[in-house]
């Protein structure tokens, strides 16, 4: 039994192996098809990975959502083909650079060089009661920057957060660097679902979360 | 500008919307306590005439405004320090070896005992050059003497105004290594690793030998004594300090400015701690008898 893909979102062949893929503009050299479906790449991606390993992620297409994280825009620009307005923050310059022209193409991306920790410094522009927050940040107290960040979620909207065991601490295990991370992101969400990516991404832990009251 | 009322402005607030400038400005400077659903309020004050509208002009207004402040980031850039240090090397050693030039045509030039006073100034150097540079020409040969003197002046206020670029910019790109080895340093060292960043992967015993690299070699190769130190031998810290203790020095100093170089890269802000842990350190090998 497979979960329904988000709308916007296909399994289709490329070079004879079924893919994830979305319609929009190229972005990364990514494969194509005559249809205009480019090909995402779920070994760059963790969203893409997460909906490759059927986690239930709740996006049925059209969301509004906030992506912390967004670096050079290679599943930014995915979900921006798939979802509805698309808020994607990215603290570094450089790869907000190429962030800037994947959200030429796409006029639902709107690209801020902000920092996910501080979230006051982009809550006059981001919209409040958002369907989804996509998380990959690569910075130590990563569940900290998503109960900060909270604020943007309908009660009934849902966090997905990669967290990279590598940022929090090098040293420690991953597996007790995700359960402290789980801890306290229990202080704001409800954990619905958690699933190592670890065929896709080394050290990484997917988690499925809901606002709680 | 927004922020009369920071409990309820959006970006929008009190931007005229034909205005692209004050809405960038707004959205990069802007700040609010908590979100709001934005879109509907911007509608409501006449901002935007529907949703449609609003998102356009929200996406118009954040890639501007996202431009402008990555263009502004750049600016700040290691890289333009690294170009910027290895152009003032550059232009000094250029200087200097055309003012040696100029020395040796202006002394062919000042011999005679009615022009004493112009003896002193082909003495060479950028000075002399300085100096030279003042004659009044009293032939075609002088007139391409004190031209190419007055070219000499010229690099040398290009060296000083580098310079000057090189002091206050190293502190904005790597405050804590600009602190630590003095803005000059700081940009030599990041000029030989190529960048921040890869000074930050560094290990502290190549950051300790930078710029020593033919003396490495050599001892690699099993020819002569492994080098203590390299660029940073021109720090207070390495060359103020008793040679038998320099190896000491350079090596805790090193340590310390490998330390700084990752602060500046993965977090960018000033760490007093580590400043004071080296001024310690330094003290105590300073202290050691030192055997005559």
């Amino acid at each position: 039994m497979t979960l329904d893909l988000p709308e916007g979102v296909e399994r289709r062949r490329f070079d004879g192996r079924e893919r994830l893929a979305t319609r929009g503009e190229p972005v990364y050299g990514e494969p194509q098809d005559a249809d205009g479906w480019r090909a995402w790449d779920a070994g760059r991606s963790k969203l893409g990975a997460m909906l490759e390993l059927e986690m239930d992620v709740g996006l049925a297409g059209g969301e509004r959502v906030l992506y912390l994280g967004a670096a050079s825009g290679t599943t930014v620009s995915h979900v921006a083909d798939f979802a509805g307005p698309t808020y994607a923050v990215e603290f570094a310059p450089r790869p907000t650079r190429d962030l800037l022209s994947v959200a030429e193409s796409r006029p639902n991306l709107f690209p801020l060089l902000k920092d996910a920790r501080k979230p006051e410094t982009y809550a006059h522009v981001v919209e409040s009661d958002l369907d989804c927050i996509v998380q990959d940040v690569a910075t130590r107290g990563q569940a900290t920057v998503a109960l900060r960040n909270r604020q943007f979620l309908a009660p009934d909207g849902r966090l997905l957060a990669a967290i990279k065991a590598r940022s929090e601490d090098v040293l420690d295990d991953p597996d007790s660097v995700f359960s402290d991370a789980l801890d306290e992101l229990r202080e704001g969400y409800e954990i619905l679902e958690t699933n190592r990516l670890d065929r896709f991404h080394d050290d990484h832990l997917a988690v499925v979360a809901e606002p709680l009251e | 500008m927004s922020g009369s009322n920071p409990e309820h402005a959006g970006w929008f607030t009190d931007v005229d919307p034909g205005d692209h400038e004050a809405a960038a400005t707004a959205i990069s400077e802007g700040t609010a306590e908590s979100a709001e659903n934005w879109p509907e309020q911007a509608i409501q004050s006449g901002f935007a005439d529907d949703e449609e509208d609003y998102y356009e002009r929200l996406h118009a207004a954040t890639l501007h405004a996202t431009r402008e402040a990555v263009r502004a980031r750049d600016r700040a850039d290691d890289q333009q320090l690294v170009y910027a240090i290895r152009a003032m090397d550059d232009v000094e050693r250029t200087a200097n070896e055309l003012a040696e030039r100029l020395a040796e045509w202006a002394g062919s030039l000042s011999d005679g005992s009615d022009r004493d006073a112009r003896a002193a100034d082909a003495l060479g150097g950028v000075d002399g050059a300085r100096a030279v540079a003042e004659w009044t020409p009293q032939s075609p040969a002088e007139e391409r003497l004190v031209s190419l003197a007055g070219r000499i002046v010229g690099l040398d206020d290009e060296r000083a105004t580098l310079r000057s670029f090189v002091e206050s910019h190293a502190p904005e790109v790597a405050p804590n290594l600009a602190e630590m080895a003095g803005p000059v340093l700081a940009a030599r060292l990041l000029s030989l690793a190529g960048g921040l960043e890869s000074l930050a992967k560094k290990p502290s015993g190549t950051v300790q030998v930078l710029g020593a690299e033919d003396a490495l070699f050599a001892h690699l190769r099993g020819r002569g004594s492994s080098p203590k130190h390299g660029v940073i031998f021109t720090h207070e810290y390495v060359r103020g300090t008793h040679p038998e203790n320099r190896g000491s020095a350079a090596r805790a100093f090193a340590g310390k400015l490998a330390i700084a170089a990752r602060i500046d890269h993965y977090s960018g802000e000033f760490k007093q701690s580590v400043h004071d842990d080296l001024a310690d350190r330094m003290e105590t090998i300073r202290a050691r008898e030192v055997g005559e």
